[in-house]
């Protein structure tokens, strides 16, 4: 074996390399990539220098798949297995999904998330959109010139635990390494807020294909900091070309259609709909399969009309969020339009009468939030020097809470609450005796559990038989920066301790993953084995280097014998690496993480301790 | 353990600093926060998680003045005893009823403007015990004096949470 080599203690191995990390906006229509070059944040084309790729996935009978504009050509002709805005199905069971009945797919409905049968077999929304984030990496790998360091991906502000976990799962799926979960409007407010050195409160109205968003923030020099967010996770551009759907149906006395001529309509209606951005009347005409043909006009005013409870829908959110964030219409600077739904003159007009101000459209509302999130993955990325980087707080969109008796929900932690926030609660047996307790994780504002969204159910066994009302069962609600939820129970009195961790049931479970990952690797008949080592080494890397900075910057903190100990973890990973096995390099890396916690936990208290120390000698200054 | 003042480096008191408090968080988040440990180890990542985590729930209690109080009193021995003691001084609660009458019209004649009115009237009561709180705490270190405001501030915070539900019946 060569002889490996270890750099002197205290000095960094490398001097800092630029990561290559991107933002996507993984939506309902649309889709993008976007990366900060020389400085500025930039969306990247593809080879015909479009930018945009539908979020449109067709599935082949040989099992391969088209993403974007080529499978967006097969819509009308193909629809069972041409998947169009499978974001309204992410981590949603078939009962939550509107209109479902008008989708043409042939759903399977399975435990937690709808799934969908295609030529190529059953297809999770989590598979199909994994399809779009990995022709985006594709994409960005080639026009950047290797492999990415990471990724930070946006998701509605409004979205669920479920759909979070949903869209984080996606993103693994199609190998990439999630720096962050980021909501759509703060990461609008991003681009927004450098590119024009807004200070103040600042509202974000984010109308998208499938989702509303309204977030209420507080700009400041160097933080971003979300005061309130409320929204609508089905409510969107799809909705109003729902109501126009639904007017030519009546308009032309038409019912029962077939699939392709639902698909047909639907793009038509759509076009009119953008058509009307810019004129007052829309042709819309169709020859459908039976050869009839469709030949009207929508005028604007009856496009008004039909969806006039659309664009009042955007408004209680909106009352909400301001509410919740403790302010008023005055007390906003300016509201900045995000997403390509609020092309509409009539949600430009609405929104400027309700903040009584001309919203800001001077950002391409289809492209800034891609842009935002690059800005953040750079940040992320450790790109930004210190001091020319900022501060994101951003906050929970639903309340949180458990099932107690009577089908009622317990609040543990209320939405806005920043995070990463963590709370706990004690609740104690209802029968003498009992040794068990089933824990129903909720989310949502409503009193009673079946108006909220089910996230988890688990069981707390093992609890020591007591009357009622003695056991003390501590449940530990913990969101980490992604919003993603992860919870706890134990029993304390007697000194027993049962806990256990869940992963919300809806999600996939570890093994599903791995199964897809087989399955779609396997497809691409590559080795199995090499990619799970590529992936144990890339990880294996990114962890001594960030274990040799900490080093090089706090040594210092380490007690020589503690010191010998990480040294001793850090050099059999190296050893590890050399071996070629995957298992041992996840094994050394398991072990190097586990040495190295209480240097990191003494490195945040040395932190803070500084800070505080920053503090005192700034107001010594002034 | 530490108190939620001392991690700001803030003398524990009612009134408080708000921009002191304010630079205390953003500076010791701008170090902790686990932004800027993305590209990091797990320790490290889980690390930060924790630490942040605790500076936000501190940072949520100083900021609200019911929890601020309720902070200081616990960390001078006093319970406040929301859940048990729901004794009030009658004055107290003969406005408490009127402020519920108001609301309660308000809700079912779903008038917006007399919810505004009502939420502006509370408003004062509000900043009205908060005063009062701090001359309790901060003047006259009467703790368990202390508790008695500290309970009807949380009587005026329900009032608040029930106007802005009926808010939402309104626009709903």
């Amino acid at each position: 074996m060569a002889l490996l080599q270890i750099s002197e203690p205290g000095l960094s191995t490398a001097p800092h390399e630029h990561r290559l990390a991107v933002g996507i906006d993984l939506g309902t229509t649309n889709s993008l990539v976007a990366t900060v070059r020389h400085g500025v944040a930039v969306t990247l084309p593809d080879e015909r220098g479009r930018v945009l790729l539908p979020s449109v996935v067709r599935y082949r009978r040989d099992g391969g798949c088209e993403v974007g504009y080529a499978a967006q050509v097969s819509q009308a002709t193909d629809p069972k297995n041409t998947i169009v805005s499978v974001k309204r199905f992410m981590g949603r069971g078939q009962r939550d999904i509107a209109h479902i009945e008008n989708a043409p797919y042939d759903f399977v409905d399975a435990p937690g998330m709808v799934q969908l049968r295609t030529v190529a077999g059953v297809k999770s929304p989590v598979e199909v959109s994994a399809e779009i984030l990995k022709t985006l990496r594709a994409r960005a790998e080639a026009s950047l010139g290797g492999e990415l360091s990471g990724a930070v991906v946006t998701v509605p502000a409004y979205f669920d635990d479920a759909q979070r976990q949903a869209t984080k799962d996606a993103a693994t799926l199609a190998g990439l390494n999630v720096l962050r979960l980021l909501n759509e409007p703060t990461a609008a407010a991003i681009a927004y807020g450098l590119e024009n050195a807004a200070e103040g409160v600042y509202a974000v109205f984010d109308l998208g294909g499938g989702t509303f968003d309204i977030s209420i923030l507080r700009l400041s020099r160097g933080v971003f900091e979300v005061l309130a967010t409320n929204g609508d996770a089905a409510l969107g551009g799809d909705d109003f070309d729902h109501r126009v759907f639904c007017w030519v149906l009546e308009a032309a006395g038409l019912s029962l259609l077939e699939p392709r001529d639902a698909r047909l309509l639907y793009s038509k209606a759509r076009e009119a709909k953008e058509t009307l951005t810019a004129h007052g009347e829309a042709p819309l005409t169709a020859r459908l399969s039976s050869g009839e043909l469709v030949d009207l006009t929508l005028q604007s005013e009856t496009f008004c009309r039909i969806t006039h409870t659309l664009v009042q829908k955007t408004l209680g959110p909106t009352r909400k969020a301001l509410r919740d964030a403790g302010l008023t219409v005055a007390d906003v600077n300016g509201v900045v339009m995000v997403g390509g739904a609020t092309r509409m003159p009539e949600i430009q007009r609405v929104v400027a009468d309700f903040f009584r101000c001309d919203p800001l459209n001077n950002l391409d509302p289809d492209k800034v939030v891609a842009l935002g999130a690059a800005m953040q993955a750079n940040v992320l990325a450790g790109n930004k020097p210190q001091g020319e980087d900022w501060l994101l707080l951003d906050v929970i969109p639903l309340s949180l809470g458990i099932e107690t008796m009577g089908g009622l929900v317990e609040r543990i932690i209320p939405r806005n609450t920043t995070i990463p926030a963590a709370r706990a609660q004690e609740f104690t047996t209802f029968k003498d005796g009992q040794t068990a307790m089933s824990i129903h994780v909720v989310q949502g504002e409503r009193e009673l559990v079946a108006d909220c969204r089910s996230l988890a159910k688990f069981e707390l066994r093992g609890i020591p038989p007591m009357t009622a009302g003695a056991a003390r069962i501590r449940v530990t609600f913990q969101v980490d920066a992604d919003g993603l939820l992860a919870v706890s129970a134990r029993e304390a009195t007697t000194g027993v301790e049962a806990s256990v961790s869940v992963k919300p049931s809806y999600g996939l479970a570890d093994r599903d993953i791995e199964r897809m990952l087989r399955d779609s690797v396997e497809h691409a008949k590559d080795d199995m084995h090499a990619r799970a080592l590529q992936e144990a080494t890339v990880e294996a890397r990114r962890l001594l280097a960030a274990v040799d900075a900490a080093l090089a910057a706090d040594g210092t903190l380490l007690e020589d014998a503690e010191r010998a100990e990480i040294d001793r973890s850090r050099v059999a990973l190296a050893a590890a690496m050399e071996s070629g096995d995957h298992r041992a390099i996840k094994r050394a890396s398991e072990a190097l993480n586990r040495t190295t916690e209480p240097f990191a936990a003494r490195r945040m208290d040395v932190s803070v301790k500084r800070a505080l120390a920053g503090q005192k000698i700034a107001n010594f200054d002034a | 353990m530490q108190s939620h003042f001392e991690l700001f480096g803030l003398e524990p008191g009612f009134a408080l600093d708000r921009a002191a408090l304010d630079r205390a968080y953003r500076e010791i988040q701008g170090r902790i926060h686990p932004d800027r440990f993305a590209h990091a180890g797990d320790a490290e990542r889980r690390a930060s998680m924790q630490w942040t985590t605790r500076v936000n729930e501190a940072y949520r209690v100083l900021q609200n003045p019911l929890e601020r109080a309720r902070h200081l009193l616990e960390l001078n021995g006093v319970d406040v005893a929301l859940e048990t003691n729901t004794a009030m001084p009658t004055e107290f609660l003969e406005r408490q009823m009127t402020l519920r009458e108001a609301l309660e019209a308000a809700s079912e004649g779903r008038d917006a403007d007399a919810l505004d009115a009502l939420r502006a009237e509370l408003g004062a009561e509000r900043t009205r015990v908060e005063a009062q709180l701090a001359e309790r705490i901060d003047a006259a270190r009467d703790f368990v004096g202390a508790a008695g405001m500290v309970r009807e501030l949380k009587f005026l915070e329900r009032l608040d949470a029930e106007i802005a539900s009926a808010y939402d019946s309104i626009e709903a």
